[in-house]
């Protein structure tokens, strides 16, 4: 052994350790300096492009917190708590707002990101943003064309007195023909797509309501 | 005695220190280390190329910084302090990886952190460069990262082609290699694939040993 230190030389042991977490310490320091900016723009981009992706036909985009009373227009993006974006065409008529859902998936909690059409009443785009479903199996919520489908318009009505939806979002039953509430899951997913169902079903019960009852707050500028 | 510190006794050259982790003493396939990114990350190339990088970044840099302070280290706390170095690394190349592509930071998801415990590089610390100088101490680092990046890439290549049809899906270089009507082998792509696939290429490397050495034998 290379080692000349006196045995249970216990200074020797502080002074060691001390300086190679001091030094691990100024290490990461300067790797999260160097890289924060980088990482929080790159997720910033990860976000916006699913806003666009949720709401077709949206070119730009504002983002609003979720308050007591309503929605309020956000300039600063660092604001935490729940936040909706709201998309716009190049004119500013309000396409769609995009709200977040997410609920316990096979292996993890699953978080898509969804486009709401308040004058439609329908979802008009779903985007999974976070997921460690089984690759190959129930990760085909991401990539499955013929799921991503049933997102196009899936009905989404608010009740009467505005409370709830009409039909709660759910999968149709084997075999059946999807009523245009239901999402026709994916054979071999079945876990991962009723859990996409869950989360939509979750957020638009709380959401649609809400964002139709206010939606006069949603502004371009 | 190991055997590291008999060959260092012995003074072997560069080259033999940096050609012993690509295969007499390949970390993957002689010495069997490192199984949890091996069998998990290797389900398309684009990921094993990703966790190969990370693994000789933190490999690599974790031996020079073990090697330049040997002399420094206590030996009741090595460990403590190789792991500490180690997880510096590790947590440096989680940053970079985010700062790159959040799309391959979720694809190996928490492989990253695990680089923390994967044995080859506390091994590599322990066995090598807590004993050697800096300059054979990378050397052998490298030597060993390719070694198991070569070891990722042998299994990932043949879990993504039967698993999906494909070469360096996710990538804007991917190959299609099948028709359209390919029915991928999902079972490659879920854990079984990566026990079966492992066995596979443990079973060929065994037998082209042996082979070797029984025909060592028979010349000598």
């Amino acid at each position: 052994m290379s080692n000349t230190m006196p045995k249970n030389d216990w200074f020797a042991m502080v002074r060691t350790l001390g300086m190679v977490s001091l030094l691990s310490g100024v290490l990461i320091v300067m790797a999260y300096e160097g890289t924060a900016a980088r990482i929080a723009w790159n997720k910033q981009q990860a976000t916006e492009a699913a806003v666009f992706a949720v709401i077709p036909g949206a070119v730009q985009k504002a983002t609003f917190a979720v308050g007591q009373d309503g929605f309020t227009r956000l300039e600063n993006h660092d604001e935490k708590g729940p936040k909706v974006y709201a998309g716009f065409d190049a004119s500013g008529t309000l396409l769609g707002v995009a709200l977040e859902a997410s609920a316990q998936g096979y292996q993890d909690t699953i978080r898509a990101l969804y486009g709401y059409d308040p004058v439609k009443q329908c979802i008009i785009g779903m985007k999974v943003l976070e997921n460690r479903e089984t690759p190959g199996l129930g990760s085909k919520i991401v990539t499955s064309e013929e799921f991503l489908k049933n997102f196009g318009a899936l009905n989404v009505s608010v009740n009467a007195d505005g409370s709830a939806l009409e039909h709660p979002i759910e999968l149709s039953k084997r075999g059946m023909k999807p009523e245009s509430w239901q999402i026709d899951g994916i054979s071999g997913a079945t876990v991962s797509s009723k859990a996409v169902a869950r989360a939509l079903n979750e957020s638009a019960q709380r959401m649609a309501p809400l964002v139709k009852k206010h939606l006069d707050q949603f502004t371009v500028k | 005695m190991t055997i590291e510190q008999q060959k260092f006794s012995r003074g072997p050259s560069d080259l033999s220190t940096f050609l012993n982790g690509l295969w007499r003493e390949n970390p993957v396939f002689v010495m069997v280390l490192g199984m949890c990114p091996v069998l998990a990350v290797t389900n398309a190339v684009v990921n094993a190329i990703s966790m190969g990088l990370a693994t000789t970044f933190v490999l690599v840099c974790s031996s020079a910084l073990v090697a330049m302070l040997h002399n420094f280290i206590p030996k009741q706390v090595r460990i403590a302090t190789y792991i500490v170095i180690i997880a510096t690394f590790v947590t440096i190349v989680d940053y970079v990886i985010q700062a790159i592509s959040l799309k391959i930071y979720g694809a190996l998801g928490a492989y990253i952190q695990l680089i923390v415990v994967n044995c080859i590089i506390l091994g590599r610390a322990e066995a090598f460069a807590g004993k050697n100088t800096v300059r054979k101490s990378i050397l052998d680092a490298f030597g060993m990262s390719i070694g198991f990046t070569f070891a990722l890439l042998c299994l990932a290549s043949v879990r993504e082609i039967l698993g999906n049809g494909t070469l360096f899906c996710n990538t804007p270089f991917v190959i299609h290699l099948f028709g359209p009507h390919f029915e991928p082998w999902a079972i490659m792509l879920l854990p079984p694939g990566g026990f079966f696939v492992l066995a596979f290429w443990l079973l060929l490397f065994a037998w082209i040993r042996q082979r070797k050495t029984s025909k060592g034998t028979l010349t000598s």
